[in-house]
């Protein structure tokens, strides 16, 4: 403890030394930091200290202590892990650790395009990577996550159309849609489009029904929510614009190996969450949302992010970044600015890029068909066992796919149970979430996966809800 | 011995005892587009290839596709090697001024304090970068922990009853709060006619563009001679339209408003709630807090007074806090102890939703939990007290340089920042905030303007935290009376800076051209080649 004989020395604070502080305290005419605070009222002050928990002042016991409660995680890495849903345990390739966890890129922030040159750079080669993955000439520095990227891809619909009504697939994760409901409660009218009971698709017909002049936007996702692809996105795409909306297709990036991107079949705005392009899981702290477009004057204008773009400098050859089109954001015009911007996933950008630079085109295309071949062959082991009946849904599927288990009698809850307790993290309990899926899990099998991880699962399974 | 090594090696530092400017230059590599870089055929990493076994139960795992969802052409990305990609990024690495390298002051209401490594350590354990967050509740325990017990910590840093970890970053909290107050009127019944927001213009922008992008219209308020709105100026503002007041204190000038209990009283008396923007809450921790001037909510910046650090601009942590009457609002899920066990409460109907996917950015928690375990209540009032007397010894300081002023409320200390003044100075000399800003890069640091509008002319914004010692600041200062000299006797020398810098002076005009903007390297190529 600190006493006024022996006042601690922080190792954060440098000017904590007291002799410093007197120095300076002097300087600046003060007899104590106290007078500093001559503004604050009294009745304002806090009379006593705050009621915290005891420190750990030095470095070692600090670290005890907070490791101490983490070992009381299991992590998908000690058990088997098939938990997706908005997040996905990919392999993170070493290099993208090695470059996030720099000092220099994970203590930057703010700085000029000079002094931050580096910055810029990597982000503009991130946005220029994920242009040539979705086929589009924009994409912004990342937001928040794709939950955010899609509601305001959404909301730049309403202001690019002027029209107030978004028609949204059902089968978007219900977290999402929550959030989508409250981002644009007052800024536009939302229908769910339900779905196809067989294949898990946009219900055609219904779609159409919806349909109209006031039509804004269609919003699907492919891969969606549920796993499955969406096998009609271009003639989605195809009713939307014949109704003057636009079409915006949530994708994760990872899937554009081996899918074509959406704007090849007719999507105006593309979004979604890169979490899946090198950053940890994190327990959900590994997310970071795009937005993209094609390079026109009325959907650039209409983004609230940053957007990095390439300029010339007095010095011919050198390449300068800057702010395009900065006056459109809060920063600039603070309310009159479209939404807002602010500090958002940039790291995890730079991280996406030092991923995509890895991966190349060959990577993509090999992790994308590693993933479809795996999730097949695990829905083909599942689906052997009696009563179990994977995929669900009648259509091609990229990473995850549901699982049903009516059949066997049995909940999900209690079959994870069982499944916990030989160390297998087992699919995401969808019975809440979709009723109308009845007692269904939502299985993700990724790169990570072996066979012999499948089998095990399968086998564990059987023994479950076999006996 | 050679008559070189007798001469004194450090004596270029100092001039008739007074310590000269460093000889900086920021590394300069050059380096192309990541594409440039490309050799077809290299691979950087190797993915596990698909055994045999599933090959042979699968076949052609793309069959089911459509044709026209298969993708015809590989996504033209660059080819490079490891070793390659790796300089590359290290490089570009390089040509960055973060807090780990530069005297950091400069970015003002930022807050751009040590972030220790520990802390970054521990937030890469591989007991929580493994996590996925729809785990057995039983499995993460560990983290759900941690997040309980951080919650505690600003329940009693700020005085209100309830938190929550989920937004993303500070705007995000921002509009977590908007969200709030909106379901707050709702619930009354009072959702159109209380349709505005009112914010000052001190206060963080995205106070006012949340409240807009909420469905709010803003009420701006600007600041009297005291450097903050005068009551009256609120009282007017008030009416039952008013849904709430989002409000800074101590706003980007450094003083604290003392009469913001006031404030917060002619709201409440007018119907609406309060929330204080405590962002940066850096210089006021253990001193004064929300409830006491009897706000409503609160949020703080984790990678702001909490040290996490800033990513290049995220991910970063925000937290809002509320009232005990408000608490059902706050966004699902929360975090819940039942005296054993932790967990994630989702049944909360009143609620205003989800804001992003699962419960915040974990690893960022984690830090700023570290941090404050680090130093404890006694820690967080010498964080404090260290960062206001950094501030107030770096005013005297910068007020010595002729041309410089500290806007407003004269004579008065200031909490954790000052917004200065350089319009003396442009006046004199014709040369601009901004300029100076990007001369000082030339001497090994960041300077930042203020955000707009510059209701302060020729603003410059200093924050020097509690992590810069009186050496550092001594240097800043010194550098920004260097440029300044500068303005008067070399303007040009000033205007044409960075001159030690990666890069020099940028022709801007391509970002605001749509025919020339180009957002990606397919762009400009695309762009490059029609206008040539």
């Amino acid at each position: 403890m600190s006493t006024d004989e022996h006042p601690i020395v922080y190792p954060y604070i440098p000017n904590s030394v007291p002799a410093v502080k007197q120095q300076m305290l002097a300087d600046v005419g003060a007899a104590s930091a106290d007078e500093f605070y001559a503004d604050v009222p009294e009745p304002l002050r806090l009379r006593d200290t705050l009621q915290l928990p005891e420190p750990y002042p030095s470095e070692y016991a600090l670290r005890r202590h907070v490791e101490g409660l983490l070992a009381r995680n299991r992590t998908a890495d000690e058990c088997l892990s098939f938990l997706g849903g908005g997040c996905s345990q990919h392999y993170v390739p070493a290099v993208c650790d090695e470059i996030n966890r720099r000092g220099e890129f994970l203590t930057a922030y703010a700085g000029e395009p000079y002094d931050d040159h580096g910055r810029f750079q990597a982000l503009f080669e991130y946005t220029s990577m994920m242009g040539e993955l979705l086929n589009m000439d924009v994409v912004n520095v990342p937001t928040y996550d794709g939950f955010q990227a899609a509601a305001t891809a959404l909301r730049m619909a309403v202001r690019i159309t002027g029209r107030r009504q978004v028609l949204i697939a059902r089968t978007v994760g219900p977290d999402k849609r929550s959030k989508i409901r409250d981002y644009c409660q007052r800024a536009a009218e939302i229908r769910w489009v339900d779905f196809d009971a067989e294949t898990g698709g946009m219900d055609l017909a219904a779609l159409e029904t919806a349909l109209s002049d006031q039509t804004a936007a269609v919003y699907f996702e492919n891969p969606a929510y549920l796993g499955f692809v969406e096998t009609h996105g271009d003639e989605i795409a195809q009713m939307a614009h014949a109704h003057g909306a636009l079409c915006v297709v949530g994708a994760d990036p990872i899937s554009l190996g081996v899918l074509t991107p959406p704007a090849d079949y007719g999507a105006d705005i593309v979004c979604g969450d890169i979490q899946s392009l090198g950053m940890h899981m994190q327990y959900g702290g590994g997310h970071a949302g795009y937005i993209a477009t094609h390079d026109e004057v009325e959907y650039v204008m209409e983004y609230p992010s940053r957007l990095f773009g390439i300029a010339p400098t007095r010095v011919p050859g050198e390449y300068g970044f800057g702010d395009v089109a900065y006056e459109r954001t809060s920063f600039a015009v603070r309310e009159e600015g479209k939404e807002w911007v602010g500090t958002a996933a940039a790291l995890w950008g730079i991280t996406a890029g030092v991923y995509l630079a890895l991966m190349g085109p060959q990577g993509m295309a090999e992790l994308g068909e590693g993933v479809m071949a795996r999730a097949r062959y695990a829905a083909l082991r599942l689906n052997e066992i009696r009563g179990v009946r994977a995929p669900a849904f009648r259509a091609p599927h990229f990473r995850e796919f549901v699982v049903n288990f009516d059949a066997t009698g049995r909940p999900v809850a209690e079959i994870n149970r069982d499944l916990l307790a030989q160390d297998i993290f087992g699919g995401h309990d969808l019975s809440r979430e979709f009723p109308e899926l009845g007692q269904s899990a939502l299985y993700c099998v990724t790169e990570i996966h072996t066979q012999a991880d499948i089998d095990r699962l399968a086998e564990a399974l059987k023994e479950i809800v076999e006996k | 011995m050679t008559p070189e090594m007798t001469q004194d090696i450090t004596a270029h530092r100092y001039t008739d005892g007074k310590p000269n400017l460093r000889r900086f230059h920021q590394a300069r590599w050059d380096e192309p587009i990541i594409f440039e870089l490309s050799q077809t055929g290299q691979r950087g990493v190797l993915v596990p290839e698909v055994e045999p076994g599933i090959r042979e139960a699968v076949g052609d795992a793309l069959a089911d596709l459509p044709p026209y969802l298969r993708r015809a052409t590989p996504p033209a990305l660059p080819e490079l090697s490891q070793p390659e990609v790796l300089r590359h990024y290290v490089r570009l690495s390089q040509e960055n001024l973060g807090a780990d390298l530069n005297i950091e002051i400069g970015q003002g209401t930022c807050t751009m304090k040590y972030s220790p490594k520990v802390n970054d350590q521990l937030a890469a354990s591989p007991k929580l970068t493994p996590l996925h967050p729809r785990q057995d509740e039983a499995t993460v325990q560990g983290i759900l922990e941690i997040m309980y017990r951080f919650e505690q910590m600003l329940k009693e840093i700020s005085g209100l009853a309830c938190f929550s970890l989920q937004p993303a970053a500070g705007s995000a909290a921002i509009y977590a709060n908007v969200a709030m107050i909106r379901a707050y009127h709702a619930e009354r019944g009072e959702a159109e006619q209380r349709d505005e927001i009112i914010t000052t213009i001190f206060s963080h922008p995205s106070n006012a563009a949340c409240a807009r992008t909420a469905g709010f219209k803003v009420v701006t308020l600007y600041p009297d001679a005291d450097g903050y709105p005068d009551l009256d100026a609120l009282q007017a503002a008030v009416s039952e339209r008013t849904a709430g007041l989002m409000i800074t204190n101590p706003e980007d000038t450094g003083i604290f408003n003392p009469r913001i209990a006031e404030f917060v009283q002619v709201v409440h008396d007018a119907g609406g709630l309060c929330a204080y923007d405590q962002a940066n809450a850096n210089g006021i921790l253990g001193i004064t807090r929300a409830r006491e001037a009897g706000f409503d909510l609160c949020h703080f910046n984790l990678h702001k007074t909490f040290s996490s650090p800033h990513g290049c601009g995220g991910p970063g942590g925000g937290a809002c806090g509320v009232t005990e009457a408000l608490a059902r609002f706050l966004p699902v899920p929360t975090v819940a102890f039942d005296g054993e066990r932790y967990h994630l409460d989702y049944d909360r109907p009143d609620s205003v939703g989800k804001l992003r996917p699962f419960y915040g950015y974990a690893p960022v928690i984690v830090r700023a939990y570290a941090w404050v375990m680090s130093l404890g209540a006694a820690g967080l009032r010498e964080v404090a007290e260290v960062a206001v007397l950094n501030n107030n010894y770096l005013l005297h300081k910068m007020l010595e340089i002729p041309g410089l002023s500290a806007p407003y409320a004269p004579g008065r200390r200031r909490i954790e920042q000052v917004r200065y003044s350089w319009e003396a100075l442009a006046q004199e000399t014709g040369v601009h905030s901004e300029e100076l800003g990007l001369r000082a890069a030339d001497f090994g640091v960041h300077y930042w303007t203020s955000h707009h509008p510059f209701v302060v002319p020729e603003p410059c914004t200093l924050e020097p935290t509690e992590s810069f010692s009186k050496r550092e600041i001594d240097e800043y200062a010194a550098i920004m009376a260097h440029v300044a000299e500068e303005a008067r006797t070399d303007p040009d020398l000033v205007r044409a800076a960075p001159h030690c810098s990666t890069i020099h002076t940028i022709d801007h005009t391509p970002l605001d051209d749509p025919a020339r903007w180009a957002m990606t390297w397919r762009a400009y190529r695309k762009k490059a080649r029609d206008g040539a």
